[in-house]
C-alpha cells in the first residue's frame, strides 16, 4: 500500500557528528528513510540512540553534517530566515515536556496567534482571530474563554499539550513530529492527547511522526516502524511486521525487555 | 510578577540590604537641600577640625543674654582648664622642689592654686627637666591666671578716634547666651578636613558621586556583558569563538592592574569621574559575558526556544522574548555586584592617585586620598577617613545583601 | 496466611507547601504486606503514591508530618518512637527505602565500599573493614552485581548499574519490607528488567522479607506484585490481587488506569484506550463525597455528597464506590 502513496519526507545518507577529535560522536550515522504521505510513522530507540537529534534534523532546527532530506520530492533548502519560515509552515512538532516547551513569560493567546500569523492571518480582524482560536481550543477540548489572559503554567501538564494540538490544529502543517508527546503525561491523560493527535490527522490529513522510546505506543499508533540504535536504523517495516516478527537481535531485544501482560515476560534474558 | 515582588520583599536579607541603602539614597537626596554649600568650599582655616558645633564668639556677644545658676558651672570651668594631667605636673612641680607629698591634695583645687602660686617660679632651675617641659609649665602658669576669679570679663572696643578701649559691656560668669539666637553657629558633624572643608557635605556629595560613578560603571559592565554573553550563547559558532577569545584575554590580565593602565594613560586632566566610571564599566564586562553565556546555553535547546524557531521567530524576537526575559533577575542580580564592585573599583584607584581629577567633585575615594596623603589616620583624625569606610562599605554591604536576598528568591536552591 | 510484616492502619499524614498550606497526600490509609509478598501500588502523579512510600517509614521530617494512624513492622508499633531511634533501629534493618532518583544520590566523591561502610557504622554493628568488606563481596555475588563495582566512584558506573548499587546497599542489613518508589523508570528498558529480576532475586533469596513497589507502570507493577492498591486522591480506592486489578477493575478509576495500558503484544493494536477526563481534585481541599466523582463517568448525585466507605467482597478484594459488584460489571458491559 505504502507504494501507492507518494513520499512525503525522506532523508538519504543522514548524518550528524557532534565534537571534534577524541570527543567526536555520531549522534545520526547515515540513515536512510522515506515518509509516506499520510502515514503514521514511529521511530523507535533508547536514550543515545539519535533519534532526538534525527527528529531536529528533520525540523530544521540542526544541521545534518552530511546527506540531505528531501520534502515532498524536492531537496530542502533552508538557507535563509525566509525559506525556513516556508518550510516551517509545512513542518510542525509537539515536544516531550509541555512544562518547558512554552515561554512562561508569553500569555496563551499569544502562543495561539503567533499561529494565525504564521498563517497569513496577521491582518484578519480581532473577531476572526478570535474566533479561528476558540475553534481550535474547541477542537482539544478547552474553552478559549477560560484561558484567554491566563499563562502556560497555570494549565495541568494534560492540558498544556492539548493546548500543544490546538496550535498544530492553527498551522495545518503536512507534517506533524512528535517527540514523546504523552511520557511526561499520566497514563490516563494518554489516551485523550492519543486520541485528538489521530482526530487532527484525520481533520487536516498530515503525516505524522512519533519519536518514542516506548515500542508498545509504536506498535498501538503507527503504520510503519523504524527502529534506531547508536545513531543507525537497524530495522524498518511496518509496525506488524517490526513488533510481531522482529528480525533484528536488538529489536527483539527492546520487544522482550517490555513487560508484558497477555504473555510471560521472561527474565532470564538479562 | 507581583508574586515575586511579594517573595522578594520576604526575604530577610533583601529588606535589611534595601533599607540601608533606600536610607543612603534618601541622604543623598535630602541633605544637600537643607545644607546648600558647595562640597569643596573651604570654609576652615587650618586643618582637621574636631567634630562639633561651632558658635560665632563675636555673634554670642551680642546675642540677649540670660543668667542661669548652675551649681556645677565652676567646676566644669575649671576642669576645662585644669585637666587632671594638669594637676599630676603640678604636683611633680611642686614636690621637685621639696613640698611633701602629703601636703599636696590635686583635688583640692582652692589649696593646689594656693601652693603653686606662692612656690612656682618661671626661673628656676630644676635637674633633670627639659626646656620643653620647662615651657609647659610656663603656659599652664599663664593659663591659670584668673582662674578662681568671680568677676566677669569687660568686652571694649578701640574708639576709632582716640585709639583708646572703650568699656562696652560686661560678661558676667552665670551669663548664658541660646544658641539658636546666636547669628553664626555651623554645625560640623564630621569636622573638617585637611584643606579645611566640611567633611559631612563632602561625604554626602562623595557618596552620590560614587553612587553615579558604580551606577555607570555597572551599567556599562552589564549591557556588554549582556550583549556579548547572548551573541555568544545564542549564535555559538565562530561568534562564540571570537567573543571568547577575547573574553578569555581580559580574564588572564588581572582587571584592576588594566584599569590603572587605562586610568594612567588618560591622565590627571581628562580623568573626570564620568571617564573613571567608563573606564571601569569596560573593564569589568568579563564575569557577567561568561556567566551570560552560560545560562543562555543551557536555555537554547529548551523547547520553548525550538517551538518559537518553528513558529517562525527571527532571532532577535527569540533573544528579546524567549531568552532574556528568562535571565533578566539573574542579569539584574549580576548588575547589583557590578555596582558594588565599580565603587571598590573606584575607591581603590582613587588611593593610589588615579582616580578623578580633584577639582570638581569629591568621591568616595579621593577623600580617602585626600585622609591618606594628609596622615590623617597617623594624626588621629578619624573623622576624615572612619566616615568614608563606613559609607563604603555600608553601600557594598547592602547590595550584596540584596543580591543574596533575591538569589534566595530565584534560585530554588537556596531557598529554605 | 503468612506472617504479616507491615500493618499500617488508618495513617494520615501531610505535607505543608511553601505558602503554608496543608495538603493532606495520605488519607486514612491501611493495608498489610505479608512475609515473601510483593505489594504494588498505582496511581497517577500526585494521587500522594509517593507522599505513601515516604509515610510508610515512619521518619517524618518538614515538609511532610505525621497526623494520625499506626505503622506497626513486625509486631513492633513505630509511629510513637523519636525520630533519631527510628532512623537507627528501623530504617535499613526493618523497612528500608529505595526513593525515586536514588541512584544520584550517592555522593560522587565516594567509592561504593564506603557507602556499605557507612551503613554499618550508623547501625552500630561494630565490623572492622574487612569483616565489612567479606559482607558486601557476599552481598554482591549473591544479587548478581561485580565485586569490582566495590571500588568504583559512583560516575564510573552506568545509570542501572548505580540503581542496583543503591538497592544492594539498602538491603545490606535484610530488611523486612524494601519500599521501593518507581526504581525503574528512570532507566531504559533493558536496565529496567535487570532491576526488577534483582529485585525478585532479592525476594526469593530471602535478602527482604516482602517489597512494596510503586509506580505508574501497570504492565510492571502486574509483572512484579501480587497483590496490587490503587491510589486515588490521597485515597486508596481499590485493592485485589494484581491479575483482579488489571484484567477486572471493579473501581471507575482503576478501570480507566487500565483501560490505557499499551504493551507491543499481538492484539493491542485493536483495544481502545480510555481517557478520563479533568483532573485529579485539589488536596488542598478536597471534596467531602467520592474524591473521584468529578471525573466518573458513572456519577450519581449521591456521589457528590456521602463519604464512600469500603467494599470487601467474599475473596478480599476491596474497593470504595458506592455501586455493588454487580451494578459496576453491568455499567462496564453496556460501556
Amino acid at each position: 500500500m505504502a507504494e501507492e502513496k507518494q513520499v512525503c519526507l525522506s532523508g538519504k545518507g543522514l548524518t550528524k557528528v557532534f565534537g571534534f577529535g577524541r570527543q567526536r560522536t555520531l549522534a545520526v550515522d547515515h540513515v536512510d528513510f522515506s515518509f509516506y504521505e499520510g502515514e503514521i510513522v514511529s521511530i523507535v530507540g533508547e536514550s543515545g540512540s539519535g533519534k532526538t537529534t534525527l527528529a531536529k534534523m528533520l525540523l530544521g532546527l540542526i544541521n545534518p553534517t552530511e546527506g540531505e532530506i528531501a520534502f515532498q520530492g524536492q531537496v530542502r533548502d533552508i538557507s535563509s530566515q525566509k525559506k525556513r519560515k516556508e518550510y516551517w509552515k509545512n513542518i510542525q512538532a509537539i515536544f516531550q515536556d509541555p512544562f518547558s516547551s512554552y515561554n512562561i513569560f508569553n500569555k496563551i493567546d499569544a502562543v495561539l496567534l503567533d499561529c494565525i500569523h504564521m498563517r497569513g492571518g496577521r491582518n484578519l480582524p480581532h473577531e476572526k482571530k478570535v474566533e479561528l482560536m476558540t475553534e481550535a481550543c474547541g477542537f482539544v477540548n478547552l474553552k478559549f474563554a477560560e484561558l484567554t489572559n491566563k499563562y502556560p503554567f497555570e494549565l495541568s501538564g494534560g492540558q498544556m499539550q492539548r493546548l500543544m494540538i490546538a496550535r498544530i490544529f492553527l498551522l495545518k502543517p503536512k507534517v506533524l513530529l512528535a517527540d514523546e508527546p504523552t511520557s511526561m503525561i499520566d497514563a490516563c491523560s494518554r489516551a485523550t492527547i492519543l486520541d485528538m493527535l489521530m482526530d487532527l490527522r484525520r481533520e487536516i490529513g498530515m503525516t505524522l511522526i512519533f519519536i518514542t522510546h516506548d515500542i508498545g505506543l509504536a506498535y498501538f499508533v503507527s503504520d510503519s516502524v523504524y527502529i534506531m540504535e547508536h545513531g543507525k536504523i537497524v530495522e524498518h517495516g511496518s509496525a506488524d511486521e517490526v513488533i510481531l516478527n522482529p528480525k533484528e537481535v536488538y529489536t527483539r531485544r527492546l520487544i522482550n525487555d517490555v513487560p508484558k501482560i497477555y504473555e510471560e515476560w521472561d527474565l532470564s534474558t538479562v | 510578577m507581583k508574586h515575586t515582588l511579594q517573595q522578594v520583599f520576604h526575604s530577610g536579607k533583601f529588606v535589611i540590604g534595601f533599607v540601608i541603602f533606600v536610607a543612603l539614597m534618601l541622604i543623598v537626596i535630602i541633605y544637600p537641600l537643607i545644607i546648600t554649600d558647595a562640597p569643596l568650599t573651604i570654609i576652615a582655616q587650618g586643618t582637621f577640625f574636631k567634630p562639633g558645633i561651632y558658635v560665632n564668639v563675636y555673634d554670642s556677644m551680642n546675642a540677649p543674654k540670660y543668667t542661669l545658676l548652675l551649681e556645677d558651672a565652676d567646676a566644669k570651668r575649671i576642669a576645662s582648664r585644669l585637666t587632671p594631667e594638669d594637676r599630676q605636673a603640678m604636683k611633680e612641680w611642686l614636690i621637685a622642689i621639696g613640698i611633701p607629698d602629703n601636703a599636696i591634695d590635686i583635688e583640692d583645687t582652692a589649696q593646689l592654686l594656693g601652693l603653686w602660686e606662692t612656690h612656682f617660679d618661671p626661673k628656676m632651675q630644676i635637674a633633670g627637666m627639659t626646656n620643653a617641659k620647662r615651657n609647659y609649665y610656663i603656659r599652664l602658669n599663664t593659663s591659670l591666671e584668673g582662674l578662681l576669679a568671680t568677676e566677669g570679663a569687660i568686652i571694649a572696643a578701640k574708639n576709632a578716634d582716640t585709639g583708646a578701649l572703650e568699656e562696652k559691656g560686661n560678661v558676667g560668669q552665670s551669663e548664658f547666651v541660646n544658641v539658636t539666637q546666636v547669628a553664626n553657629v555651623r554645625v560640623l558633624p564630621l569636622g573638617t578636613d585637611n584643606f579645611g572643608r566640611d567633611v559631612l557635605t563632602q561625604l554626602v556629595t562623595a557618596t552620590r558621586v560614587s553612587l553615579q560613578i558604580g551606577f555607570i560603571a555597572g551599567l556599562i559592565a552589564t549591557l556588554v556583558g549582556l550583549t556579548l554573553g547572548l551573541l555568544a550563547g545564542y549564535v555559538g559558532g565562530w561568534v562564540d569563538d571570537i567573543i571568547m577569545f577575547v573574553t578569555n584575554l581580559f580574564t588572564v590580565i588581572p582587571g584592576f592592574v588594566l584599569l590603572i593602565l587605562i586610568s594612567f594613560s588618560i591622565g590627571q586632566e581628562r580623568r573626570g569621574a564620568t571617564t573613571v566610571a567608563v573606564v571601569i564599566g569596560f573593564t569589568s564586562w568579563v564575569w557577567t559575558t561568561r556567566a551570560v553565556r552560560a545560562q543562555v546555553i543551557s536555555l537554547r535547546n529548551r523547547d520553548h526556544v525550538n517551538l518559537s524557531k518553528l513558529s517562525g521567530h527571527s532571532l532577535v524576537h527569540i533573544i528579546l522574548n524567549d531568552i532574556l526575559p528568562y535571565i533578566a533577575s539573574y542579569v539584574v542580580m549580576a548588575m547589583i555586584l557590578q555596582i558594588s564592585s565599580g565603587i571598590l573599583a573606584e575607591a581603590g584607584l582613587s588611593i593610589l592617585g588615579l582616580g578623578p581629577r580633584t577639582t570638581d567633585v569629591p568621591t568616595l575615594g579621593l577623600m580617602m586620598n585626600w585622609a591618606m596623603i594628609y596622615q590623617a589616620h597617623v594624626l588621629g583624625k578619624w573623622w576624615a577617613y572612619l566616615p568614608v569606610l563606613i559609607t563604603i562599605a555600608l553601600i557594598t554591604f547592602s547590595m550584596n545583601l540584596m543580591n543574596t536576598g533575591l538569589d534566595q528568591v530565584f534560585n530554588p536552591a537556596l531557598r529554605d | 496466611m503468612g506472617k504479616i510484616l507491615l500493618e499500617v492502619r488508618e495513617l494520615t499524614t501531610k505535607y505543608v507547601t511553601r505558602f503554608r498550606e496543608d495538603v493532606y497526600a495520605v488519607d486514612h490509609v491501611s493495608l498489610q504486606v505479608e512475609e515473601g509478598k510483593a505489594l504494588g501500588i498505582a496511581g497517577e502523579s500526585g494521587c500522594g503514591k509517593s507522599t505513601l512510600a515516604l509515610s510508610l517509614m515512619g521518619y517524618y521530617f518538614a515538609p511532610l508530618h505525621y497526623i494520625s494512624g499506626d505503622i506497626i513492622v513486625d509486631g513492633r508499633n513505630i509511629t510513637g518512637m523519636d525520630p533519631d531511634t527510628v532512623r537507627k533501629a528501623v530504617l535499613g534493618r526493618d523497612v528500608a527505602y529505595i526513593p525515586q532518583a536514588a541512584m544520584n544520590a550517592l555522593n560522587p566523591t565516594q567509592k561504593v565500599i564506603n557507602f556499605i561502610e557507612d551503613v554499618i557504622k550508623v547501625h552500630d554493628l561494630g565490623a572492622d573493614k574487612k569483616e565489612i568488606y567479606e559482607r558486601a563481596r557476599i552481598l554482591f555475588e549473591t544479587v548478581g552485581l561485580p565485586e569490582s563495582v566495590l571500588h568504583k566512584y559512583p560516575v564510573e558506573l552506568s545509570g542501572g548499574m548505580k540503581q542496583r548499587t543503591v538497592i544492594a546497599i539498602a538491603v545490606l542489613l535484610s530488611p523486612k519490607v524494601l519500599i521501593a518508589d518507581e526504581p525503574s523508570s528512570a532507566l531504559d528498558v533493558t536496565s529496567q528488567k535487570m532491576v526488577i529480576k534483582m529485585l525478585m532475586r532479592l525476594m526469593e533469596d530471602g535478602l527482604i522479607g516482602s517489597l512494596i513497589f510503586i509506580t505508574h507502570e501497570l504492565p510492571l507493577l502486574y509483572n512484579v506484585t501480587d497483590d496490587i492498591m490503587v491510589m486515588y486522591a490521597g485515597q486508596i480506592v481499590e485493592k485485589g490481587t494484581a491479575r483482579e486489578i488489571v484484567f477486572d477493575p471493579l473501581h471507575p478509576y482503576a478501570k480507566g488506569l487500565m483501560g490505557s495500558i499499551i504493551v507491543p503484544e499481538e492484539g493491542v493494536r485493536d483495544v481502545k484506550l480510555t481517557a478520563i477526563p479533568g483532573a485529579p481534585p485539589n488536596l488542598k481541599k478536597p471534596p467531602s463525597g467520592c474524591r473521584f466523582a468529578e471525573r466518573c463517568k458513572y456519577v450519581q448525585p449521591l456521589c457528590k455528597v456521602t463519604s464512600v466507605g469500603f467494599k470487601e467482597l467474599d475473596n478480599g478484594r476491596t474497593y470504595r464506590c458506592i455501586f455493588s459488584e454487580a451494578e459496576l460489571r453491568e455499567a462496564y458491559q453496556n460501556g
